[in-house]
């Protein structure tokens, strides 16, 4: 599958910088926000030029590949049934301090991941660009150069769609690493030795065993 | 766009009241901690420091929750120094409350207090005051709304979901120029920014963890705002942390466990790996820390005003658990060596 368009769910910090590496990689990219795209105009145009800024339905239906970097909490906005038959990339992470109370959202026992998958119903789910902070994701994408990178950890139980992410994350600029399946993704939740992880591939395949 | 030669920037210092020691490493009580605070601004204002911004917190790293009452220790005591606060968390005040306690300030200090609101980066504030984390942007946004009709100082009607109404209420006491001075700090959420545009108010960014030029269209975005608007385009300002001594090897020495210290027992409730040396080289050399020697500290700080445009730096001092006397030098050093060589710099 040849990606050519990038559609990016939350145009907060991580969704901006997401649309920044993938319109620097060549990527068409629709961005949507939490509402009207008329909200994010000025943004989109000032921060990510060259970017559509679209609804969340748009985003879905548009793009070859769609982002979730929303909060994990809102993510029965994620307009399920626009992206039937999508590839999506779970960029999210369980954050108390805005989602609340764990078992409020996800089910005990499985990642973060799995409940996201579960409730858009979709089977093409690969989770990636989570462990990142935004900054560095910002600051450490090369691009044009495969010296020094810095590694991406990729979880998701299809290995087409796995291959698909490795394609992005490496045009991104960042090397990935394919760590198992969704289910050990939890590897890099919050609370875990790999979350925040900014460094490169053989030092992150480290961490993900420990 | 201003003219660049003709701009002033302006200095200031920010803490949050983290726990200094005394010589031998025996950590103040908070409350000698927060008469610490007074007694470095005092110093600062002294040496011609511009600003100092005191933030709110509620826990145990750091001695201030209410950074007003500093803030008018530090008036009666002072001459010239801007009084800030870095930042208010209004999500979980009270506009009206708020606009009381600085317009107090703003009188004790013969109008030098400012509110930097915020939302903060910490969330200790929302269970203790009764609110629900899952509201945050609404109650930011309606509160900023109220704060905003409120410092007109006229009667004000108002209904939200954030507080109980008001039907033409006046707030006292009135502030002898007519407006506080009110601006909003803002982590990098673009939606902030715009916001801030939105209502008029001057912006600064906390920039605390990256390379500061990923902020360059953050300020562009403002400015580009405000304009759409029709609102003025106030001076932008940014927030980062610092450590200066006499050489760089001694600021990184001494800086590298205050903020391992002060990043683990942050990153310990929100799932963090560890702090390592290698975070804080990376900041240290080409992020958001602005530690070492005067010269080196100056040569960083000129080129982040520079590459950003923004006309105010706020360095955040004495984060974790230094010594007094140490913070008290590197507020002298702040203000006898780095701020005029940074001046300097931007002349060049």
């Amino acid at each position: 599958m040849d990606v050519r368009s990038i559609g990016i769910l939350g145009a907060g910090k991580v969704g901006i910088v997401l649309a920044q590496l993938a319109l620097r990689a060549g990527y068409e990219v629709y961005i949507a926000g939490s509402g009207d795209p008329s909200k994010i105009a000025l943004t989109v145009r000032v921060l990510t030029p060259g970017a559509h800024a679209v609804t969340k339905e748009e985003a879905a239906l548009k793009a070859d590949v769609v982002i979730l970097a929303l909060p994990l909490g809102k993510f029965r906005t994620i307009p399920r049934h626009e992206l039937e038959g999508k590839l999506v990339i779970d960029a999210m992470n369980y954050w108390w301090e805005v989602d609340g109370p764990r078992d409020e959202i996800i089910p005990e026992d499985i990642s973060s991941s799995e409940a996201v998958r579960e409730f858009i119903g979709i089977r093409r789910l690969v989770k990636a660009l989570s462990h990142m902070g935004y900054h560095e994701l910002h600051d450490e994408a090369r691009p044009d150069i495969e010296k020094d990178r810095k590694a991406i950890a990729i979880a998701g139980d299809e290995s087409d769609d796995i291959a698909i992410v490795e394609g992005i994350v490496d045009r991104l600029g960042f090397d990935p690493l394919v760590i198992g399946g969704l289910r050990e993704g939890v590897r890099l939740e919050p609370g875990h030795s790999a979350f925040g992880a900014s460094i490169s591939k053989d030092e992150l395949a480290r961490l993900v065993t420990e | 766009m201003t003219n660049k030669s003709s701009r002033t920037i302006h200095f200031g210092i920010d803490t949050f009241g983290d726990i200094p020691t005394d010589d031998d490493g025996k950590h103040f009580t908070h409350a000698a901690a927060i008469r610490q605070v007074v007694k470095e601004a005092v110093l600062a204002d002294k040496l011609g420091i511009d600003i100092i911004g005191v933030g709110e917190h509620h826990r145990p790293d750091f001695s201030i929750s209410s950074p007003e009452t500093v803030l008018a220790g530090i008036a009666t005591k002072t001459k010239r120094i801007k009084l800030a606060s870095a930042v208010t968390v209004l999500s979980s005040d009270d506009p009206v409350r708020v606009y009381e306690r600085f317009a107090t300030l703003d009188a004790l200090s013969n109008g030098r207090a400012q509110v930097i609101l915020g939302r903060g980066s910490f969330t200790e504030s929302f269970p203790l005051f009764g609110y629900d984390l899952r509201d945050y942007e609404t109650l930011f946004e309606e509160k900023v709304n109220l704060f905003s009709e409120l410092i007109k100082e006229e009667p004000v009607s108002w209904e939200g979901t954030a507080r109980a109404p008001l039907t033409d209420a006046d707030v006292y006491p009135k502030t002898e120029s007519g407006r506080l001075d009110v601006a909003i700090g803002v982590g990098g959420s673009p939606e902030s920014v715009i916001r801030t545009a939105r209502y008029g108010f001057s912006l600064v960014l906390a920039i605390i963890g990256g390379s500061p030029d990923r902020f360059k269209p953050y300020v562009d975005l403002y400015r580009q705002a405000a304009e759409e608007f029709g609102n003025p385009v106030l001076p932008v300002g940014m927030h980062s942390p610092g450590f200066i001594a006499e050489t760089d090897e001694e600021a990184k020495e001494r800086a590298w466990p205050a903020y391992k210290l002060l990043w683990d027992s942050v990153g310990k409730t929100r799932g963090w790996r560890p702090y390592s040396y290698e975070q804080f080289r990376y900041e240290v050399d080409s992020g958001s820390l602005y530690v070492g020697s005067p010269e080196t500290v100056a040569k960083k700080m000129a080129a982040a005003i520079k590459t950003l445009d923004v006309e105010r730096f706020d360095m955040v001092y004495g984060a974790g658990n230094i010594p007094a006397s140490v913070r008290e030098k590197m507020i002298e050093l702040y203000a006898r060596e780095v701020i005029p060589r940074v001046r300097e710099l931007l002349a060049e």
